[in-house]
């Protein structure tokens, strides 16, 4: 027996009756009461206290940072700009002379950031898109390798610069054999292999979202792999390059140890960082100058993550697909 | 302008045993409207993806004109693909959303500039052309994807139950202007829908599909008056076909006190391949008339009347055989009874249709 009615419309096209209330969804709603609204700022003012009280050291001069707290500033203002000049351009073998070693973050860190962001946004659309054997593995290989401590690697990887990759008495890679500024290209290596796991995944998992369709559309259109990555996945994926490209800076730019390790201590290439330890370690009669050198360092993380902000837009993919 | 001929075409998606498609013969013409239809998880979509090269085929091959396609990737094609929720590109806008497959084949800016607005034209998107997709309604976001395949000039046109995210009255006018838009550029579509009455009315050719198998293929007309089974015949037509399996005697099918005339031949072939004394009759709710009791009609109990304004769907059951069993009746307004009354049956002779009671097959 049948009497058959029309099919039912598939699923997707049936309206659902509003997403159900669930605890995450209350915690959210409460999370943007006026209350939490003002925890939280009290919050971020606490936190930000001693970065300002580092912020009015910085332009104290030295006898009244040795002597009162940066408080005192308010009712008492005695400002100069002594000990930047100081940090930055002074002569003398005591001072500073940031100004060559902020140069050298800049050189590790922006290719730092750069490779990882590209070599990952490749590797995730293959991952994500593209058909071939051994997909799967690869993917929980890379997943797997973000569990291996960093600190791990230092020494294997100190021997493949210095040594090469030899196997039974069979030279496979050669010594790399790098010298004074050539060095940047092994922290740009180091980064690189350190950051690609995390990023990878990180990317991964954005662009495996994007809708299929959109990737069908274009390939119906005539577009081969390369052109999608680059017309369709690039331009959506922004707001995740940005979040992984502040992370990545943020962490290259404050790294001591990768940096003093394979860059080593020299004045041609140690980053701001190994300069600040430094400072704080032999010249302990005369941190008055550490205040302004820390700022000096943190300027750039926070110029780069205020540029950067803008990127993180939602609804980029509102109105390409319904359902 | 192309045909598109598959040939024992077969899907069979991996990690699965039964055929998504199963063996698909299908010869679509020249210029030919084709639709595909079926319930979901027929395998209709998994079909056309087949011809765009978004699927593999997995024994059998798909022909283009007279080229093997089979194993081409989509580019290679030369078609182009409406999507169910139309897949428009989000950062571009529709300017750019339909330029960008001409941009990929390095048409010239002009040539681009060109047909994009005779698109924009014929779809009444001018206004548009440099809106996102974000800042369009589903309507206008449908015809951009309409339009997006438009300017391709493709051989074949595939379109995905591109109409299923619009709202009723919508959807109506789209039917219209899609069927309307087809017949002007004379271009190979194969159209998907789960929905009959867009395959009836849109349709050069139906092409009925349950569980990967093709069932039929026919013009509307001749599938809705000469359904080849069972599935057919209830699929189409809506409120379905009345079909009911009931004894066989030798004047014909017995409904209770009701006897509905088959033929000799008819008689034969239900018979044939252990019929068991069954046969299963359907007949159209617009085939049959309400008559009084002394006319010898089926019993009907009204459950309810659906008044539609220019007729009046009647549900009820009857008795047969002590089961109850539904029936619907399509009735003129003014004779329309009232929920409780008991209505009597009777379909129009020769207006009925026969299949074999096991194989389902029409007799």
């Amino acid at each position: 027996m049948m009497t058959t009615t029309t099919p039912p419309a598939p699923a997707g096209t049936e309206s659902v009756p509003g997403p159900p209330v669930t605890r995450a969804a209350r915690v959210r709603r409460r999370l943007n009461s006026p209350i939490a609204t003002g925890a939280s700022i009290l919050i971020a003012v606490l936190w930000t206290v001693p970065t300002f009280g580092l912020f009015v050291s910085s332009f104290r001069p030295e006898d009244e940072i040795k002597t009162t707290g940066w408080w005192t500033a308010f009712s008492n203002p005695q400002f100069t700009l002594q000990n930047y000049q100081e940090v930055l351009f002074g002569r003398s073998a005591s001072s500073g002379q940031l100004a060559g070693y902020f140069i050298n973050s800049l050189v590790i860190t922006i290719p730092s950031v750069l490779f990882p962001l590209a070599f990952a946004a490749l590797a995730a659309y293959a991952l994500a898109w593209m058909n071939f054997k051994g997909r799967d593995w690869i993917y929980i290989a890379v997943f797997a390798l973000q569990i291996v401590p960093l600190q791990m690697a230092l020494v294997p990887l100190l021997s493949f610069f210095s040594e090469g990759v030899s196997l039974g008495g069979i030279e496979l890679m050669p010594a790399w054999n790098l010298d004074d500024e050539e060095k940047f290209v092994q922290v740009w290596f180091a980064h690189t292999c350190f950051a690609l796991p995390v990023a990878v995944f990180l990317l991964h998992n954005f662009i495996s979202q994007l809708p299929k369709d959109l990737m069908e559309a274009a390939r119906v259109d005539g577009a081969t792999h390369p052109k999608i990555f680059r017309s369709i996945v690039l331009p959506l994926i922004v707001p995740a390059l940005a979040a992984f490209g502040i992370f990545q800076f943020l962490w290259v730019w404050n790294d001591l140890l990768v940096a003093l390790i394979f860059a080593g201590g020299g004045s041609e290439t140690a980053p701001l960082t190994v300069r600040l330890a430094e400072l704080a370690g032999t010249r302990a009669n005369e941190w008055q100058r550490l205040t302004s050198g820390a700022f000096i360092s943190i300027v750039v993380p926070l110029i780069v993550f205020l540029s950067l902000q803008r990127f993180f837009v939602r609804g980029l993919l509102a109105g390409g697909v319904k359902g | 302008m192309a045909t598109v001929t598959y040939s024992k075409a077969t899907r069979i998606y991996p990690g699965t045993e039964r055929p998504a498609v199963d063996h698909l013969d299908l010869e679509i013409g020249d210029g030919e409207f084709l639709v595909l239809v079926g319930p979901s998880g027929c395998g209709k979509s998994t079909s056309l993806r087949m011809l765009a090269g978004l699927e593999d085929v997995d024994d059998g091959s798909i022909y283009i004109d007279t080229r093997d396609v089979t194993h081409l990737p989509p580019k290679a094609r030369d078609i182009a693909m409406v999507f169910q929720n139309y897949a428009l590109y989000p950062h571009m806008t529709v300017y750019e959303n339909m330029a960008f497959a001409l941009k990929l084949r390095k048409t010239s800016k002009s040539e681009i500039d060109r047909r994009v607005k005779e698109a924009a034209a014929l779809l009444q998107l001018e206004d548009y052309l440099s809106r996102k997709p974000k800042a369009l309604s589903g309507g206008q976001r449908q015809r951009v994807a309409m339009g997006r395949a438009i300017v391709r000039e493709p051989q074949v046109f595939l379109m995905d139950e591109p109409l299923s995210n619009l709202d009723a009255k919508l959807r109506v006018q789209t039917r219209t202007q899609i069927a309307t838009l087809q017949a002007k550029l004379g271009v190979t579509t194969v159209y998907v829908t789960h929905d009959q009455v867009e395959a009836m009315t849109m349709g050069h050719r139906v092409a009925v599909m349950l569980d990967g198998v093709l069932q039929q293929v026919d013009t509307p007309r001749e599938l809705y008056d000469t359904p080849a089974n069972v599935f057919v015949a209830g699929f189409m037509g809506s409120p379905a076909m009345n079909i009911k399996t009931v004894p066989l005697t030798d004047g014909g099918a017995t409904f209770a006190e009701l006897t509905v005339p088959l033929t000799r031949e008819q008689i034969a072939a239900a018979q044939a391949e252990s019929g068991d004394g069954k046969v299963t009759v359907g007949f159209r709710p617009e085939d049959c008339d309400l008559v009084s009791e002394s006319e010898g009609g089926l019993a009907l109990v009204v459950e309810l009347v659906e008044d539609l304004g220019s007729d009046a769907n009647v549900y009820g059951h009857a008795a047969i055989d002590g089961t109850s069993e539904r029936f619907v009746v399509r009735t003129d307004r003014r004779h329309m009874p009232n929920m409780g009354d008991t209505v009597y049956v009777k379909p129009r002779t020769g207006r009925n249709h026969a299949f074999h009671a096991v194989t389902g097959n029409r007799i």
